[in-house]
């Protein structure tokens, strides 16, 4: 059952996922996996889409994973889990094993939001008793910070880039949490690393439902974000205090906001700190700060209105 | 930590020893160190928490010492340290300095 989360209890669990790894200095996504399996108190077995996380965790040979893992392809992290999941049922259904085992999906925005995105669903609708988490970094980072369609626009990237013709990306990012819960799925969450006791708390409701859960989860690259190496939690902070993360979950279809910032931030504190922001603030890309910030206003306002109206409503599944 | 052949190597490269990139050391990569100052320290845990290369060790529910053959000097553990009445615990200080 789930336990009380103090970082002194949690100090004493091992960290599934060990140094010596690759992955750049500063960078987001290896704090989200500790935190992911700290919280995790049952045995894991994780497939990895293609993407910084799985290059940087798997280097010829070198593995820091201490868990079983499995990456296949860009396109499937899905897809093989789900393959993963169904030979551990039917090894229990032939008494052959009696653990209980959980089933998680690593994959970066591009491995999920695009490039993954069929396989995803698909394993969403067959109902496989998996966790799908999603670390978004908004961008491809591990080929050199192309764009996806987790880029938020006006950012400066590398297959977008900021100049005399275009204001770097000039097309909306995709609300893919949404998308994740119009599947009727039992659980979608979004969480930050700044915030990881919410983020915690998340991932141990998912493994007391059955079905298949999926979390978007923010994790700041440094070197495609342009920031310094030492501000992934602050930036992780900042887009959760500006909403541009608000922190919410989907239960059975019924939204919950699990953070409200005290004051919500205006979308600049956010941009201000990222270089592929900078030409935003120039006066002919003035208009680009206020779309982005009515784009905000207008999401957050429709979440505190699903989530209210369905306090009023007052009829919660159990 | 050595590169094998292919003919070393294990069907379909499975990997049978878990957690062997600790054999990679990840500490030249730094430019700045992170150095801990004790009595400023108010045992929150945070910098073992957010630090990405798992280089901040705990012992019996206390924060140890760095481990500098894997810190990679982003500096997250200074920029998050709460430290005591506004003196930081963890300072960045340049490498070789």
């Amino acid at each position: 059952m789930r336990k009380l989360l103090t970082l002194k209890e949690l100090s004493k669990k091992e960290i599934l996922l060990s140094s010596g790894h690759r992955l750049c200095s500063g960078c987001g996504a290896p704090t989200v996996v500790k935190m992911v399996l700290l919280a995790s108190d049952y045995p894991v077995i994780a497939s990895n889409a293609t993407g910084c996380l799985e290059v940087s965790s798997c280097i010829s040979d070198y593995t820091a994973w201490k868990i079983p893992w499995i990456h296949n392809a860009f396109e499937n992290a899905a897809a093989t889990i789900s393959g993963v999941e169904t030979m551990y049922r039917s090894l229990k259904k032939q008494g052959k094993i009696d653990k209980e085992i959980k089933f998680i999906a690593f994959g970066g925005d591009g491995g999920t939001y695009d490039i993954g995105l069929q396989s995803l669903s698909g394993a969403m609708e067959r109902g496989h008793d998996m966790l799908y988490i999603c670390y978004d970094n908004e961008a491809y980072m591990n080929t050199g910070i192309q764009r996806s369609s987790a880029t938020p626009y006006g950012a400066d990237t590398t297959t977008r880039p900021a100049g005399s013709v275009i204001p770097g990306k000039t097309e909306q990012r995709k609300n893919l949490t949404r998308i994740m819960a119009a599947h009727n799925i039992p659980y979608v969450a979004q969480a930050s690393p700044s915030h990881w006791m919410d983020l915690m708390k998340k991932v141990q409701k998912a493994w007391e439902i059955k079905g298949p859960k999926f979390m978007n989860i923010i994790s700041p690259c440094n070197r495609g974000w342009r920031s310094r190496t030492d501000d992934a939690i602050l930036l992780s902070r900042l887009a959760v205090e500006t909403c541009h993360w608000p922190l919410y979950e989907i239960e059975n279809g019924v939204t919950r906001i699990t953070f409200k910032p005290k004051e919500k931030k205006p979308i600049v504190d956010f941009l201000k700190p990222q270089g592929r922001f900078k030409h935003l603030f120039s006066f002919e890309n003035e208009w680009i700060l206020k779309k982005l910030q009515e784009d905000i206003d207008r999401e957050w306002k429709r979440l505190q209105k699903e989530s209210s109206s369905e306090k009023e409503g007052g009829s919660s599944p159990s | 930590m050595k590169l094998k052949g292919w003919k070393e190597l294990t069907p379909g490269a499975v990997i049978t020893e878990a957690g062997n990139a600790v054999q990679f050391k990840t500490g030249s990569w730094r430019s700045f160190k992170p150095v801990w100052i004790e009595e400023n320290c108010i045992q929150c845990l945070f910098c073992w928490l957010y630090c990405p290369d798992m280089a901040i060790k705990v012992r019996d529910g206390k924060r140890a010492e760095f481990d500098y053959d894997y810190c990679k000097g982003c500096g997250i553990c200074a920029l998050e340290c709460p430290g005591r009445k506004g003196n930081k615990a963890i300072i960045m200080v340049e490498e070789g300095k």
